[in-house]
């Protein structure tokens, strides 16, 4: 039974996502016979013979190549130019996330699929993300070739903090040890007090290397344009509090050659106490301050008005704008331009066939603002029923996704129907056991058309490859999923982050706010994330200061009467 | 636009019917202040909580004097039925020494009658 099967699926390995009219005709012409005529309209580059061999990786990311590179190419060209252009003075500023690729994948373009643009992230683990910032600089470094360059001053925050953290580290040691070795012989003998202080020195600087990597060590979800306030503020402290330390040190132990050895020890374990202060400082400032919810941001975005609240806490605007976009891929639905257009035929007929005809003057100075004033107008009297269009043609369609989203569930149903789990008391030859990759190609074909026509209809099938939707039942096949599970992820768009990696595997945006982005967030403020064909615009509101107050209802006060209508005769 | 509600009232004079032992009146009565005002269905403003006459027998005595289903009773033989209880209104209609009785109702019908012919 998955011979025959397996021949129909080869046969609909057309691309999903092509122009309308041959499909419809490749379709129509489905249950008749002529596949050689179809693969000969798409160009593909299979032979002419009907094969019965199921060619699985013969489907075509790249069909149509020739003119996918060039589209391509267009594109980085007007990337570049935008990007260029954006850069007037105003505090524009860009989050890259690290191993950025020269072209991002998620803008939508018809049926681009340049998958081989797949970027690799590369680990970065530091303790701050620093970029020098001057605006020059950045001006610079928003052109592409150079992110070699911002890579540099990234890496050189890094290694600054790494540094700064070794230092501080290796101090209480060096305080420690150096009379040891200095003058060892004039040192008074230290006893068990001694011998407790080196113990809890050695467990509190243990404790301070787990908490600070804990606490630094992690792999930075983003770049962020500005330095971090708080963290080179940190820093900063750091550094002072070690290089007074070792001011004292030097002056009042090192020269004078202090005999007193437990005075040494305590003034290394006083060190190991402050450094361990100040990364309980670092946890409040860093983590703990912005994890009660102060502000509600609204992100909308631009293009077709999707819009999410989201509650943070005292962040500064950069970080609250990765805040958002860590939210935005698994919260919004995925963004199809497709949607957004009215039909052509409605707005087609606005405002041609108004022509302006001055009489009189022949020296018309500067009547154009006025002409086409008098356009509009008379375009807006004009009694113009694209409106009723508009509502004809919504209704028909959404009468006519119905009917194909009833066709995919049932199509779907069915195919489960085919397929079961192997017990182990079913006696069946291997030739007929399957695996659920195998499953899944067997039941494809039987739904394969209800799915691309829905598809076709909601304007979604840029999102689903013929693989991933084979991936899906393979999967849902595997966890033994119900049909409804399975047809629930094509009959809603989902979030970005559910489809394939391409779409969401880039992640340029770029931050456009009027405040400095290292300010915290205050009431009102707004900033836009940009992409290039759409915009999240996140405008901030203090989440108001609540009275509670306290009323006391005794549960014996609950008391209740009849309604009386009473009619006597009299 | 101002509305102007006018109240004309009519004074209606009963005669009880000896049935028996009692002396009965042909009509029934809903209302009072111990009541609902909003079930009234007579009433115009629901917050009323007026004695009305929710049911007048068929060749009673009521019916003969001329009360209709709907007017509300504003008094009786000069006692105010406009803000009693339902019980105190029956005790004012059925004492048994009085064998006639006096009302003043009010009917909302006047009153459409009387802004229609103003209006007009």
């Amino acid at each position: 039974k998955i011979e025959p099967l397996k021949v129909t699926v080869d046969f609909l390995k057309v691309p999903l996502g092509l122009k309308k009219p041959p499909l419809k005709e490749a379709l129509a012409a489905l249950p008749g016979k002529p596949k050689s005529h179809i693969l000969e309209r798409h160009k593909s580059r299979r032979s002419d013979a009907m094969d019965n061999e199921s060619q699985y990786s013969g489907y075509s990311y790249k069909s149509g190549h020739s003119r996918g590179s060039r589209k391509h190419r267009d594109r980085r060209e007007r990337h570049r130019s935008k990007s260029r252009d954006g850069t007037r003075g105003d505090k524009s500023v860009t989050i890259q996330a690290p191993g950025e690729p020269l072209l991002d994948n998620e803008s939508t373009r018809g049926d681009e699929r340049d998958d081989n643009w797949g970027e690799t992230t590369t680990v970065v683990t530091g303790t701050s993300e620093h970029s020098i910032s001057h605006d020059d600089l950045t001006r610079i470094t928003k052109d592409m070739e150079d992110s070699a360059h911002l890579d540099c001053s990234r890496h050189l925050g890094v290694a600054l903090g790494v540094a700064l953290a070794l230092l501080a580290f290796l101090t209480p040691l060096a305080f420690l040890l150096l009379p040891q070795l200095l003058w060892r012989e004039e040192l008074e003998p230290c006893g068990t007090p001694c011998e407790g202080l080196f113990i809890s020195v050695a467990f509190k600087l243990l404790i301070l290397l787990l908490g600070s990597w804990a606490l630094f060590f992690r792999r930075p979800k983003a770049f962020f344009p500005r330095v971090f306030v708080f963290r080179a503020l940190l820093m900063v402290l750091v550094f002072l509090l070690v290089v007074s330390y070792w001011l004292f040190y030097g002056v009042r132990i090192l020269d004078s050659r202090d005999r007193n050895y437990r005075g040494v020890v305590q003034f290394a374990v006083s060190l190991v106490d402050a450094l361990l202060f100040v990364h309980y400082l670092a946890v409040v400032l860093l983590e703990l301050r912005q994890l009660q919810p102060q502000f509600t941001l609204k992100a909308v975005r631009s293009a077709d008005g999707a819009s999410r609240f989201y509650n943070v806490g005292h962040l500064s605007i950069q970080r609250a704008a990765v805040w958002i976009l860590e939210n935005y891929y698994h919260d919004f639905p995925v963004y199809n331009p497709a949607l957004l257009n009215l039909p052509k035929s409605v707005l087609s007929k606005k405002m041609s066939g108004f022509k302006v005809y001055s009489l009189g003057e022949e020296n018309s100075t500067n009547n154009s603002t006025g002409q086409s004033r008098a356009v509009i107008a008379a375009a807006a009297r004009r009694r113009d029923n694209s409106h009723n269009e508009f509502y004809y043609e919504e209704a028909e369609h959404e009468r006519r996704v119905r009917k194909r989203r009833a066709r995919l569930v049932v199509a779907v149903e069915e195919a489960f129907t085919h397929i079961k789990r192997l017990q182990e008391e079913d006696q069946k030859n291997p030739r007929e056991i399957m695996d659920p990759r195998e499953a899944a190609q067997a039941i494809f074909a039987s739904m394969a058309r209800a799915m691309q026509k829905y598809l076709r209809t909601t304007k979604q099938q840029p999102y689903h490859t013929m693989e991933s939707i084979l991936q899906h039942l393979e999967f849902c096949i595997t966890h033994d999923m119900t049909p409804k599970v399975t047809r629930d992820r094509y009959l809603t768009a989902g979030p970005t982050i559910q489809y394939h990696k391409d779409r969401w595997l880039a992640k340029q945006w770029t931050l456009v706010s009027e405040e400095p982005v290292t300010n915290g967030l205050k009431d009102g403020v707004v900033f836009v994330l940009k992409r290039q064909d759409f915009s999240l615009v996140v405008s901030t509101k203090k989440i108001p200061f609540f009275k509670l107050s306290e009323e006391f209802v005794d549960p014996k006060s609950h008391k209740f009467i009849m309604r009386l209508q009473s009619e006597t005769s009299v | 636009s101002c509305l102007i509600s006018f109240s004309f009232q009519q004074r209606i004079e009963i005669h009880k019917l000896r049935q028996g032992d009692n002396l009965i009146l042909g009509f029934s009565i809903g209302g009072g202040i111990d009541q609902d005002p909003t079930q009234n269905p007579f009433s115009e403003d629901k917050t009323d909580k007026g004695i009305y006459v929710t049911r007048v027998t068929e060749g009673g005595p009521a019916e003969v004097a001329g009360l209709q289903i709907g007017d509300k009773i504003m008094q009786v033989n000069g006692w105010d039925m406009t803000m009693v209880t339902h019980d105190q209104a029956r005790k004012r209609l059925t004492k048994r020494n009085e064998e006639v009785v006096r009302l003043l109702v009010t009917r909302q019908s006047l009153q459409k009658a009387v802004q229609q012919s103003m209006m007009s």
